[in-house]
């Protein structure tokens, strides 16, 4: 059964969704996004790396890294609660505090993605068994 | 009730999802290969519309739309792996300065998407 993309991303974002809200329900405001998107950013680059290690972006690679990276992964993460969390801090009179979430947030998380680019090169293996 | 929420919000979040894969995929290739102007327009306009539901949504609806569907339609994975991909391929111009450009347009649409409705 072949599934549409679009779909495939769709059921994956559900389940990344729900475990953000519950996460975030346990550790709320911006720690708790602030974890997921450093968490969400490195199993990503893992994953991607991990599977350009395994072969071509076709077949059953392809269904896992819609399913599971744009979908689970991409739903698990959030750009807007994040914008707007730094919203939240200007708004509060907050300045300082804003612009260390903010700037911590891509700076530790785009080196976070890196690290999983990089261990996804040295350990590709869990992904496609095919 | 929590656990209809927790289903609403997924359920949004999933429909957000694809939204993104959409709105991704509408964006050229060719223009995409230069730079991942896709997520950067689901993220902007994501933000945006936050702000904006956040000002003018009450209670339960906002969880479903800001968490769920604007949750699921924004993320910060891709964003973050492409900006690593394109500084670990000594592109630092459109890895840096793309990525804090990103940032700064995502927080000021959220501001005034917040400040047009409340």
């Amino acid at each position: 059964m072949r599934l549409h993309p679009a779909i495939l991303v769709g059921l994956g974002g559900a389940i990344g969704t729900t475990v953000r809200y519950l996460l975030s329900l346990a550790v709320p405001g911006v720690a708790g996004i602030f974890a997921i998107n450093l968490s969400g950013a490195l199993i990503l680059g893992w994953l991607l790396s991990a599977l350009k290690m395994r072969g071509p972006d076709e077949g059953r690679r392809s269904t896992v890294r819609l399913f599971v990276g744009t979908g689970v992964l991409g739903g698990y993460t959030t750009y807007s609660t994040f914008a707007f969390g730094t919203v939240g801090f200007l708004g509060d009179g907050e300045p300082a505090l804003g612009i260390a979430y903010a700037v911590a947030t891509v700076v530790l998380g785009t080196g976070c993605a890196a690290l999983g680019i990089l261990l996804g090169r040295r350990f590709p293996m869990g992904v496609d068994p095919e | 009730m929590t656990l209809l929420l927790a289903l609403a919000v997924g359920l949004a979040g999933g429909v957000g999802a694809a939204l993104r894969y959409l709105v991704d995929n509408a964006v050229p290739p060719r223009i995409r290969a230069r730079y991942p102007w896709g997520i950067a327009i689901v993220n902007l306009s994501g933000s945006f519309a936050l702000g904006a539901v956040t000002a003018a949504v009450p209670g339960v609806w906002l969880t479903i739309i800001g968490v769920g569907l604007l949750g699921g339609y924004t993320t910060f994975s891709t964003a973050a792996v492409d900006a690593a991909r394109l500084i670990m391929e000594r592109r630092f111009t459109a890895g840096v300065a793309g990525t804090f450009a990103t940032l700064v347009g995502c927080v000021a649409l959220a501001g005034v998407g917040y400040a047009i409705f409340a």
